[in-house]
């Protein structure tokens, strides 16, 4: 496989926004930038910038590997996904709004209907409400990455409740803390201000009438695998950060229980999944949620970010169909390429996908986080097997892509500086008027040699991403 | 303020209070050990700890004899034992986790760090380093997360509870150590020369050598011990000290239903201002003691019930 390198070119040159970084590099003595490195570790664990890794030891934090190369963008590179990703966003918020609504859509036969209807993430109770802005993904983190050619494809659209961000600025921070020197010499766009966007957004898209809006950050508690994030961005827009036994609903209004009584909220920033928030429509076994939530929101008394049933749309097997939706919705060419699809659920995709495993990347239609999915090409016999008797069993549940040649950048490993495969996570931000990013977003590292998988969960670092005006 | 961030917030307060009064208890009957003294009385020192606690069944459950080595390794490095030293830096972070979006970033890095260092001991490492070490540090660490509270914390509802709680661990703890101390001493006061550091021992416990000898400018007795302790309203771990800002706190918190936990504060506080030590003793310190501590109990329930317990929906 040709992999495209972000740093140099084919021919062995530095690519010219990595100029500036690559000379600092070499003229650096590497006992300073070990000191650095040991630095940063020290930082980010006294810090307890860490997450809990599920299925293993209860509690247990582990810190994720930043490395300080950093991932560089250009600005004309960044301007062009910029576009695209609000292209996107826009049309996957029209995508829900309609699907609850009307469903013109599916009556134009651009999305099968079934898909849509019968999907487990689709809520039948979000049907004829009417949100705010007519916005339901207020935040949406979608995973891009850089294969062969240099071309971006969209991975997948995070919905629901993308994490990640709070990485990004703190990994921001350690860069200038470590080597302020760098920031003299580059001219990085700033991501700081992401909080006081994320801030405004939420404000803005508050129930009619309210001038004032109380904001809060939900979360499902301290054991979350991104319980630090909550509170960093809690704090850093200067709101409660609160757990559902915190808030209750009288009369379809949502108060919280403070030391001078109840009160009144108004916008949810909520990092709880739909199934955990309200026990008494949902999951009756939920102790995160809050009993009657739904009914306020329903009521137009709260609003929720992001809104309920977003998953449908950020769903495996709806993902093939947004290109036809930003075609539908805009009168748009799509300008960020989907990744070819096969859908298993579909008999001719599925013989194509047996035939070829050892090729294709399986994933499960509702996965995330990277459990539950096979990459061919690194997979053992024994493991296409269990994927090929799951997909034979279970073929809706899955669909496969061809194993995509995700760039590499240079990154420090055990062994020195070695090329390791990376994507890109930006946050793209939206309330009725307008949909904003901050410049970069969450660069994702497999630090395994080879690893396609860049998630933290499954042993994935982090960088820094700049992205350099011109 | 969230009824639970403050509640969370009333406790990390309380276990580091309760940590560095641990170490500083612990650290004196250290000290108190180094003098000549018989075996028996020595042992007798170990047990007041387990007493002061209120440990007694716990500690026999886990071990056969009353001994220094026994006492301090329950006390500094048993998590099995939820009083410990070692316990209190785990529930005080655990607390500050909770509340890490309230409290300044430096305030959660010294608490995290604590306990990040702490738990890297075990209790052969502390005893061969020197237990007095060991204290020193939790008392310093403790000083540094008080510092930056002060430094850096708005002074706002988040700090009227946190202290809030160190006010009321530190009555609690001074009102048990002299309860303690008092009486292992009284019986013995005419022994002259180990009086001195007994005493003397115990001063320094509450940091209040120098203060004593700079209030007094003369020997050390029994009842002046007692009225610096109790009475004196400048000393900072006096029960009159702790009083004063446990009223002014509660009244910058009050809500409408804290009615009656800020008069049973106030009436506490002014039978201590206007309290003499000769009526505190002749009615019997251990008895007057005895319904402080019970009273300052009534308090931390009232605060919790006032402001800590999630306000249903009482709208």
């Amino acid at each position: 496989m040709n992999f495209y390198n972000e740093m140099v070119d084919v021919n062995g040159g530095v690519r010219a926004h990595y100029q500036g970084y690559d000379k600092w590099l070499r003229e650096t003595p590497p006992e300073r930038i070990a000191r650095k490195r040991a630095e940063a570790d020290l930082a980010f664990h006294r810090v307890g910038i860490t997450f809990a890794v599920y299925g293993e030891e209860a509690g247990k934090e582990r810190l994720i590997p930043f490395d300080i190369i950093p991932r560089i963008i250009p600005a004309s590179e960044w301007k062009a996904m910029q576009a695209g990703l609000r292209q996107r966003v826009t049309a996957l918020n029209m995508f829900l709004h309609d699907v609850y609504h009307d469903q013109e859509i599916l009556k134009a036969g651009k999305v099968p209907a079934e898909q849509v209807l019968n999907n487990a993430q689709y809520r039948p109770v979000m049907q004829g409400v009417d949100v705010p802005g007519g916005i339901y993904a207020h935040i949406a983190g979608v995973d891009i990455v850089r294969a062969g050619a240099g071309e971006f494809y969209v991975l997948e659209d995070n919905l629901r409740v993308p994490s990640g961000v709070s990485y990004m600025l703190e990994d921001r921070k350690m860069m200038m803390r470590l080597f302020p020197e760098l920031f003299a010499g580059h001219k990085v766009a700033p991501v700081q201000h992401y909080p006081d966007l994320l801030l405004e957004k939420l404000r803005a898209v508050a129930p009619k009438g309210v001038g004032d809006p109380t904001v809060v950050v939900l979360t499902p508690g301290a054991y979350n695998s991104a319980y630090f994030e909550h509170t960093f961005l809690a704090q850093q827009m200067g709101v409660e950060l609160v757990e559902g036994r915190d808030l209750f609903v009288k009369d379809a209004v949502v108060y919280m229980r403070t030391t001078q009584g109840p009160q009144r909220v108004d916008v949810i920033y909520r990092r709880i999944d739909d199934d955990f928030l309200d026990p008494l429509v949902f999951r009756a076994d939920s102790a995160l949620g809050v009993p009657g939530i739904l009914k306020a929101y329903q009521a137009g008394n709260v609003t929720l970010a992001n809104a309920i049933g977003t998953g449908v749309a950020d769903d495996k097997s709806i993902y093939p169909y947004v290109p036809d939706m930003i075609r539908f919705y805009l009168g748009e060419e799509p300008t960020l390429n989907n990744v070819p699809t096969w859908m298993c659920r579909r008999p001719d995709d599925l013989a194509h996908v047996l035939d070829h495993l050892a090729e294709l990347v399986v994933k499960e239609v509702h996965g995330a986080g990277g459990y539950g999915m096979l990459v061919g090409p690194a997979a053992s016999k024994a493991e296409i097997e269990r994927f090929r008797q799951l997909l034979i069993a279970k073929p809706d549940g899955y669909i496969a892509q061809p194993t995509l040649a995700l760039s590499n950048c240079p990154t420090f490993v055990a062994e020195g500086i070695a090329p390791r495969h990376l994507d890109l996570r930006p946050f793209v931000l939206s309330s009725g008027e307008c949909v904003n990013l901050v410049p970069g977003g969450l660069t994702r590292v497999a630090l395994t040699r080879g690893s396609l998988v860049v998630n933290s969960s499954q042993g994935g670092g982090t960088k820094d991403t700049w992205v350099l005006e011109d | 303020m969230l009824s639970r961030t403050a509640d969370h917030l009333f406790w990390m307060s309380r276990y580091i209070e309760r940590a560095e009064s641990l170490a500083r208890i612990l650290d004196v009957t250290w000290q108190m050990s180094l003098v000549p003294q018989s075996l028996a009385a020595a042992n007798q020192n170990w047990k007041a700890i387990i007493a002061l606690n209120s440990l007694d069944e716990e500690f026999a459950a886990r071990y056969s004899a009353v001994n220094a080595e026994n006492v301090l390794r329950f006390m500094v490095s048993d998590t099995s034992n939820q009083a410990s030293i070692l316990s209190c830096l785990r529930l005080t972070r655990e607390n500050a986790h909770a509340v890490r979006g309230t409290i300044t970033s430096e305030m959660w890095e010294t608490m995290n760090a604590t306990w990040l260092e702490a738990r890297e001991r075990s209790f052969e490492q502390i005893a061969n380093v020197g237990v007095g070490e060991f204290f020193d540090w939790v008392k310093m660490r403790s000083s540094l997360s008080r510092g930056t509270t002060l430094g850096t914390l708005l002074q706002d509802e988040a700090y009227h509870f946190i202290r809030l709680g160190t006010l009321l661990e530190r009555a609690d703890n001074t009102a048990r150590i002299l309860d303690v101390k008092y009486h292992v001493l009284r019986p013995y006061g005419d022994e002259g020369a180990t009086d001195f550091y007994q005493w003397g021992a115990l001063l320094r416990s509450v940091s209040a050598f120098e203060v004593y000898r700079k209030a007094y400018r003369d020997v050390i007795t029994p009842e002046r011990v007692a009225e610096l302790l109790i009475l004196r309203s400048d000393m900072p771990r006096s029960l009159h000290f702790c009083l004063n800002g446990v009223v002014k706190n509660l009244e910058l918190i009050a809500n409408r239903q804290s009615g009656e936990t800020q008069r049973q504060a106030g009436l506490l506080h002014a039978q201590l201002h206007y309290a003499r030590i000769d009526d505190i003793l002749n009615h019997g310190l251990h008895e007057w003691l005895t319904d402080f501590m019970d009273r300052i109990y009534t308090l931390g329930d009232g605060v919790s019930k006032d402001f800590l317990v999630p306000m249903a929906a009482a709208a």
